[in-house]
């Protein structure tokens, strides 16, 4: 790991002046991802601010939903109450993300901005355009097992990891940005992460000198019968090979929305809009939740490795429609 | 802090700090003890701390009670602080990666790894690390339910699988084998003693 100043910023306002001026400075709030990619040499920073005192908590009801601060810890918001009761999906998602050690760490803006786990991006050896753009992308002939199968590029198959962003997605979740200015702007998290097309380098729309404030989620029929299952290749502490967030909301035996996003496929947290519009005004059934998951993985790209996915994502989505109507 | 780990109901001995493995403790705390700043609530802190650290500093780390200073760069990890500073050297380094859990450390009084924070952030913070568990020569129940289980074969996870033993059962999720292989998963043994920890950490479930 490079050496580097670190700061603790006691204001927003001061940790986004600092990194307004200079641009490869790096907030540390967990650190699980920041500290993990430094001492691997994927990233380096010459100054750390860190953020961990800035007032940036709380995970309230609102009038239209739930409010949930950036720097709330992971393993507080997936056992909060409220999230539990009403918001499932949040809760299955984050604790079945990585290991109660790292949920005590890791906040919920760091987890909406972690990297990808493709080890090409991790092993600074390999030609990488994420990390070395115009170098190259070993993944495409390499091993692509764990890569995504939706939303890649020429220049970029990583797959966007974790579980939380994409229950999110699912529930359209907005995210609030702070600028230097103190102007917040929100953005739907189905446009904040970008698909890699040929810059994979820039992986979502945060400037450099804006900060997450916080993540609000609306309440609805669909996010209290919400469900998450995530398939690893061990029973816990690792990441989704495939994952599916879903919601419903039945009424008199019909569908009236239906909410799917699915995890480890795609190279954004990938909500499958069309599946849930085939969903709309028919029955619950095995059937329908089949033809849900057919769609949800049209046009994808599985490469050498990963073609199981396309399947398995499938099944996955249909157990997760399944168990909630169970 | 070492103290209220213990179960409610286990004999209440006041900690005395005389055992072997203390001497280098008892030292330090000599000179923490001198050194200690006052509890500072977190505004206070800011003031204290709200300014950019570069290269080596002192800084000081209340580790098992005992505020310890030392000298380090920024980018020294707790663990590294611990064991290569303090000379603590209970908490080990696995595979500096969070991914194998043997660095947990309780930072006040929540689980962690402490390979992947900085110790320059854990200022004012309420340290416990496998050192602090026991009350002098009295094991911590934990450490005597890996005994009497046989809760390891070459020992180097055993730190970092009792201290996340004691934050497991202070939690609540260590209630049926299966919640405490879920929230004990993030603690792997090579050498596969899994059935015999899940075995020590609900005993002491169970009596907690």
């Amino acid at each position: 790991m490079n050496n580097f100043s670190y700061t603790p910023a006691a204001t927003a306002k001061e940790a986004i002046g600092i990194r307004k001026d200079k641009k490869d400075a790096a907030y540390i709030a967990g650190g699980t991802t920041l500290l993990d990619l430094m001492k691997a040499n994927v990233e380096q920073h010459p100054q750390l601010v860190d953020i961990n005192m800035l007032p940036f908590k709380g995970i309230q009801e609102t009038t239209d939903g739930l409010r949930i601060g950036s720097m709330e810890r992971m393993s507080d918001v997936g056992e909060n109450a409220l999230v539990v009761q009403q918001y499932p999906v949040i809760s299955e998602a984050l604790l079945l993300s990585a290991s109660p050690q790292l949920r005590n760490m890791a906040s919920i803006g760091g987890n909406l901005l972690q990297r990808t786990r493709c080890g090409y991006f991790r092993d600074p050896a390999f030609p990488c355009n994420k990390r070395n753009p115009g170098s190259g992308c070993p993944a495409q002939q390499g091993d692509n097992r764990n890569l995504a199968i939706l939303g890649t590029s020429e220049a970029c198959i990583a797959t966007n990891p974790g579980d939380l962003a994409v229950a999110l997605v699912a529930l359209d979740a907005v995210v609030t940005l702070e600028n230097a200015k103190g102007k917040q702007r929100r953005v739907p998290l189905l446009d904040f992460h970008l698909l890699p097309g040929t810059t994979p380098q820039r992986e979502t729309v945060i400037e450099p000198d804006e900060l997450i404030v916080a993540v609000t989620v609306p309440a609805a029929a669909h996010a209290r019968k919400s469900h998450y299952v995530k398939v690893r290749d061990r029973a816990s502490y690792a990441f989704a090979l495939v994952s599916a967030a879903v919601g419903l909301d039945v009424q008199g035996g019909q569908i009236r929305s239906a909410r799917i996003a699915l995890g480890g496929v795609g190279t954004k947290p990938w909500r499958a809009q069309e599946a849930e519009k085939l969903l709309i005004g028919k029955p619950a059934t095995e059937e329908n939740f089949r033809a849900a998951a057919a769609a949800a993985v049209r046009g994808a790209q599985p490469r050498e490795h990963n073609r199981f996915k396309v399947e398995m994502v499938q099944k996955t989505v249909v157990q997760a429609l399944q168990e909630l109507m169970a | 802090m070492s103290q209220d780990l213990f179960p409610a109901d286990s004999a209440a001995t006041p900690p005395e700090d005389g055992s072997r493995r203390s001497f280098i403790k008892q030292a330090g705390g000599i000179l923490g003890l001198a050194l200690a700043p006052p509890l500072l609530s977190q505004a206070e802190r800011l003031t204290a701390f709200s300014k950019t650290v570069e290269g080596v500093t002192s800084m000081t780390l209340k580790v098992n009670g005992t505020a310890r200073t030392l000298q380090a760069e920024p980018r020294v990890s707790l663990l590294d602080a611990l064991r290569e500073n303090l000379d603590l050297t209970g908490t080990k380094k696995g595979c500096d990666h969070g991914q194998c859990g043997a660095c947990t450390v309780l930072v006040d009084g929540k689980r962690i790894n402490s390979c992947l924070t900085l110790a320059v952030m854990n200022q004012g913070k309420e340290i416990t690390t496998i050192e602090g568990l026991a009350k002098g020569e009295e094991l911590h129940p934990m450490q005597a339910a890996f005994l009497k289980h046989d809760g390891f074969q070459c020992g180097y996870c055993t730190p970092g699988q009792i201290m996340s033993g004691v934050a497991c059962v202070q939690e609540g999720h260590a209630k049926t084998d299966d919640q405490t292989r879920e929230w004990m998963s993030g603690n792997l043994c090579r050498c596969g003693a899994y059935p015999n920890i899940v075995a020590a950490v609900r005993e002491v479930a169970g009596k907690a």
